[in-house]
């Protein structure tokens, strides 16, 4: 009933959207299980792999989506939650590979043995426990995404302010886990991961499990986005992205329309990244830097923000392209990206998807507003 | 000794110095002569008493047999010091000084020597050296014989303390008289007079001098005083360590305004988030590379002035750049805050990329012209000149900043474009000219910056990203459209950094700084030093 319920709430390119993702994530998986490997319809397990990252990019293109698309909060800082729910997830990987380490150590991690730690630290207890670091990949981005939002909404943060802020967030924690005796890898991170929830990372079944895993919550992520959004709920966030001032005049208490979305888009985040570690196998400080963040809120302005379906394109042709420039000619890739941040700004405001829309009445859709 | 040195070295005209002359020249031989016969035993007995003779030649004699350069010559057994030059020896002659042809290791006896000679031969050059002409030698000679002070070397001291006349090396001798006398057996009073000399000097050899004297001490008393006197050192010790840090804040600070400044402009007063200004301050620093590059293969004695001509090369090529971003791109998108953001962050990929292809990615030797390098001390303090001359530097272009900006023509209209622009179109001004100037001023100032920061950072592509985030913080925390808070904002962040690296840290005390400024715009959302007006929003 519930199901029929957001059926019905969801818009026909929604639903496009959701069948979609959820087709890639069926048909790719079971092609490459079920065919054999010399058939011209085999999905060989590096395009798994690549589709899976790309999904989970997806995902975190559609919770900065959520938060500056549809409330204008313009979030620098977003790669930061994707990290730390990588590292949760991460956690755990570390902790599946017991003894097999390279020092053979049951307890600790090799890089605490390479480091000379005597226990394990307290915050890596639980770890061993999936449910336990499932939890976390969830309720660490939320904490902190509140933390912040609490302190930032209240004092009437916003704008640019707000996005120095959370860049210096990302900044910071980047430091911070760069450090050695932070416990968490220092700038190697974790890697050399074997299993997860038991099985291999390496085998095939599991990267097309993995890959399948990604594209269920990308569409779970589109249900509950599409929910949030349609809502009376959405129509008041919508409200304070347009015109913050005359919604608090109005009676409604800004700051926890705010709240709410920002840490519902945290926990999204947190669990993209969560399910990007397994698929590249490593987890480093890097993550965290300021530009992987900005690089996110480029594909919703590619795909088009303040639309569902936008950050998902954005995700893709961005990421497609980033893999195919690197791979052909890396010189070109930085100055493409740029020209994209610039071409994008001044003549696409509204995006790929509001690109037919642009085409179509010119006039008309310059004037609109567009979230600033 | 010394009226002896004195009369040769004026002339040697008077026989009675002649005679006098070669009567310590044939004593000196003996002595000579003495060092390099007999054991080791007899060595150091020999070694005590060419130091008592007090004999100028003495320093380098010794000197020569500490380094192993002391040889006797088979043939005549003149005693020789052998310097090499190629494969053979240049020869001296011990005694006299005089050149003595060359000679290989085969046609020569190395006196030999060992460690506890070489030791005691340290401690004797410093109290021998006391009484050279040069004053620089007997200033390192007293402190060095404050660091390892020898009870033997009190006559000398005595004697040099008596015929000094710089009133800074006298000092100088007093205090290594009193930490020769504190390890010597002298009597009590005078010890304790020397520990208030010891303690006047203050300094961390002080500390150690004190510190042996409290471990060997026997007297209570003694052991008593010298313990209080360490205490207050350490207390001074602990002052000047603030000082330093202070000043290190400060030089700290200065780098984050001159990387600021041009911030405060562009987002301060026109409201234009510019990410890529830390690459106005990287085409800066690349420009002095150029410039210093030029000069290199061109005109090297133009060196020291490479900086100079880099600071208006700098300015304009930064400016003119700025200009263009303005006009190419941030022109369309004011109003929209966030999508200018985005577009110059493309725009610093661009720019980074761009200086990547043709400079490489490596990093850029940017040499420093001779009046920035080395280092002077005050007090305690030791300061480089490089870093004092940035300081200098930063607070001339914030001084020429306030002036641009109150004094000119170009700087009224700024002004009057950012309080009201409408009006101030209404009034005749070409507020898109002036909107492009203030873009210019501000880039052009990150230019200089970068002239700077060539001194003390790597000019590579990224030198700019490292600045980015900490000049915004800088421009947020002193205060949106006020240059002063600036300045408060660079020196206090600065200096808090500073202080807080001991405890925590460099890079814990870089993040407990960020979450400070976070907290702190919490509370302030609009700075330290917030406009008050009407233009909310």
């Amino acid at each position: 009933m519930i199901t029929r319920f957001l059926w019905q709430g969801m818009g026909p390119s929604l639903r496009v959207g959701v069948l979609f993702v959820l087709a890639i994530g069926i048909i790719l998986p079971l092609l490459n299980q079920l065919m054999p490997a010399s058939s011209a319809f085999y999905v060989p397990a590096w395009v798994l792999q690549l589709i899976g990252k790309y999904l989970c990019f997806a995902s975190l293109a559609l919770a900065v989506d959520l938060v500056w698309g549809f409330c204008g909060i313009l979030t620098l800082g977003h790669a930061a939650f994707f990290a730390l729910g990588g590292y949760c997830m991460g956690m755990y990987l570390m902790r599946q590979i017991g003894s097999r380490g390279q020092y053979g150590n049951p307890l600790l991690p090799d890089f605490m043995v390479f480091l000379n730690y005597k226990e394990l630290p307290w915050f890596w207890h639980g770890f061993d426990q999936f449910w336990f670091a499932a939890i976390m990949v969830v309720l660490v981005p939320s904490v902190l995404a509140l933390a912040l939002g609490w302190f930032a909404f209240r004092s009437r943060v916003t704008g640019v302010y707000l996005s120095i802020i959370t860049q210096a967030m990302t900044f910071a924690l980047m430091l911070a886990f760069f450090r050695n005796d932070m416990g968490l890898g220092g700038n190697n991170g974790m890697t050399d991961f074997k299993d997860i929830l038991g099985f291999s990372v390496q085998s095939d079944a599991t990267r097309a499990a993995l890959c399948f895993a990604s594209a269920l919550v990308l569409a779970i992520f589109l249900v509950i986005a599409g929910a949030v959004v349609g809502s009376r709920f959405g129509k008041a966030l919508t409200a304070v992205r347009d015109a913050e001032s005359r919604m608090r005049f109005l009676g409604y208490r800004v700051e926890g329309y705010k709240l709410f979305v920002f840490v519902l888009s945290a926990a999204m985040a947190g669990v993209a990244g969560a399910l990007y570690v397994p698929q590249v196998g490593i987890i480093n400080p890097s993550e965290f830097s300021p530009g992987n963040s900005i690089e996110a809120v480029l594909w919703v302005a590619v795909g088009g923000r303040g639309t569902l379906i936008g950050p998902i394109i954005g995700a893709f042709a961005v990421n497609f392209g980033k893999t195919y420039l690197t791979g052909a000619l890396p010189e070109v890739w930085l100055f493409a990206l740029g020209a994209l941040f610039i071409a994008v700004t001044l003549f696409l405001p509204k995006g790929i998807v509001g690109l037919w829309a642009q085409v179509r009445n010119r006039g008309t859709v310059r004037k609109a507003k567009v979230p600033a | 000794m010394f009226f002896m040195r004195l009369l040769a070295g004026v002339s040697s005209a008077l026989a009675a110095v002649v005679i006098a002359a070669t009567a310590w020249a044939a004593d000196l031989s003996t002595l000579v002569t003495n060092l390099t016969t007999g054991g080791f035993g007899e060595r150091e007995k020999a070694i005590g008493e060419l130091v008592a003779s007090g004999e100028g030649r003495a320093a380098p004699i010794l000197e020569a047999l500490a380094a192993g350069q002391l040889y006797v010559r088979k043939a005549d057994t003149v005693v020789v010091i052998g310097k090499a030059d190629g494969n053979k020896l240049a020869l001296t002659e011990a005694v006299s000084g005089k050149p003595a042809g060359s000679g290989t290791e085969a046609e020569l006896d190395r006196v030999r020597v060992n460690n506890r000679l070489r030791g005691l031969i340290e401690a004797a050059v410093g109290s021998l050296t006391l009484m050279s002409p040069d004053a620089r030698v007997r200033r390192d000679a007293a402190e060095s014989l404050f660091k390892r002070p020898d009870p033997a070397a009190l006559g000398a001291l005595d004697s040099a303390i008596a015929a000094e006349k710089d009133q800074r090396i006298k000092t100088a001798f007093q205090e290594a008289r009193a930490a020769v006398v504190l390890v010597s057996d002298a009597p009590k009073p005078q010890k304790l007079e020397a520990l208030d000399v010891v303690r006047d000097k203050g300094n961390r050899d002080a500390l150690s001098v004190l510190q042996a004297a409290i471990n060997s001490a026997s007297d209570p008393e003694i052991k008593a005083a010298a313990t209080a006197a360490a205490a207050s050192i350490r207390q001074s010790l602990a002052a000047w360590e603030a000082a330093q840090n202070v000043w290190y804040g400060i030089s700290l600070g200065s780098v984050l305004l001159l990387a600021a400044m041009g911030l405060a402009i562009t987002f301060g007063t026109m409201g234009v988030i510019n990410m890529a200004h830390g690459e106005m301050v990287m085409l800066g620093a690349y420009t002095t590379f150029v410039v210093q590059d030029i000069i290199r293969t061109s005109f090297p004695h133009l060196f020291d002035a490479s900086l100079v001509i880099a600071l208006p090369l700098a300015f304009v090529v930064a400016g003119l750049v700025g200009i263009a971003i303005e006009r190419g791109i941030i022109r369309f998108l004011y109003g929209r805050p966030l999508d200018t953001l985005l577009a110059t962050w493309g725009l610093s990929l661009v720019l980074q990329q761009a200086v990547r292809s043709i400079f490489g990615p490596s990093n850029r030797e940017v040499g420093a012209p001779s009046f920035m390098s080395g280092a002077f001390q005050l007090g305690q303090l030791t300061i480089t000149y490089g870093r004092l001359w940035i300081v200098v530097f930063s607070l001339l272009v914030f001084a020429a900043l306030i002036l641009v900006l109150r004094k000119t023509p170009l700087g009224l209209y700024m002004r009057a474009v950012t309080q009201n622009r409408p009006m101030a179109s209404a009034m005749g001004i070409r507020t898109p000219r002036v909107d492009a100037l203030t873009f210019g001023l501000g880039s052009g100032i990150a230019g200089l910056a970068g002239v700077a920061l060539s001194q003390i950072d790597n000019v590579s592509p990224n030198l700019g990203q490292g600045y980015i985030i900490d000049s915004f913080m800088v421009v947020v925390f002193g205060g949106v459209g006020n240059l002063f808070g600036t300045l408060v904002g660079a020196t206090a962040l600065g200096i808090v950094n500073k202080f807080l690296e001991p405890y925590a840290g460099a890079v814990l005390g870089k993040i407990l700084v960020l979450v400070f400024i976070i907290l702190f715009i919490q509370r302030r959302p609009r700075g330290l030093f917030a406009l008050k007006g009407r233009s909310v929003e």
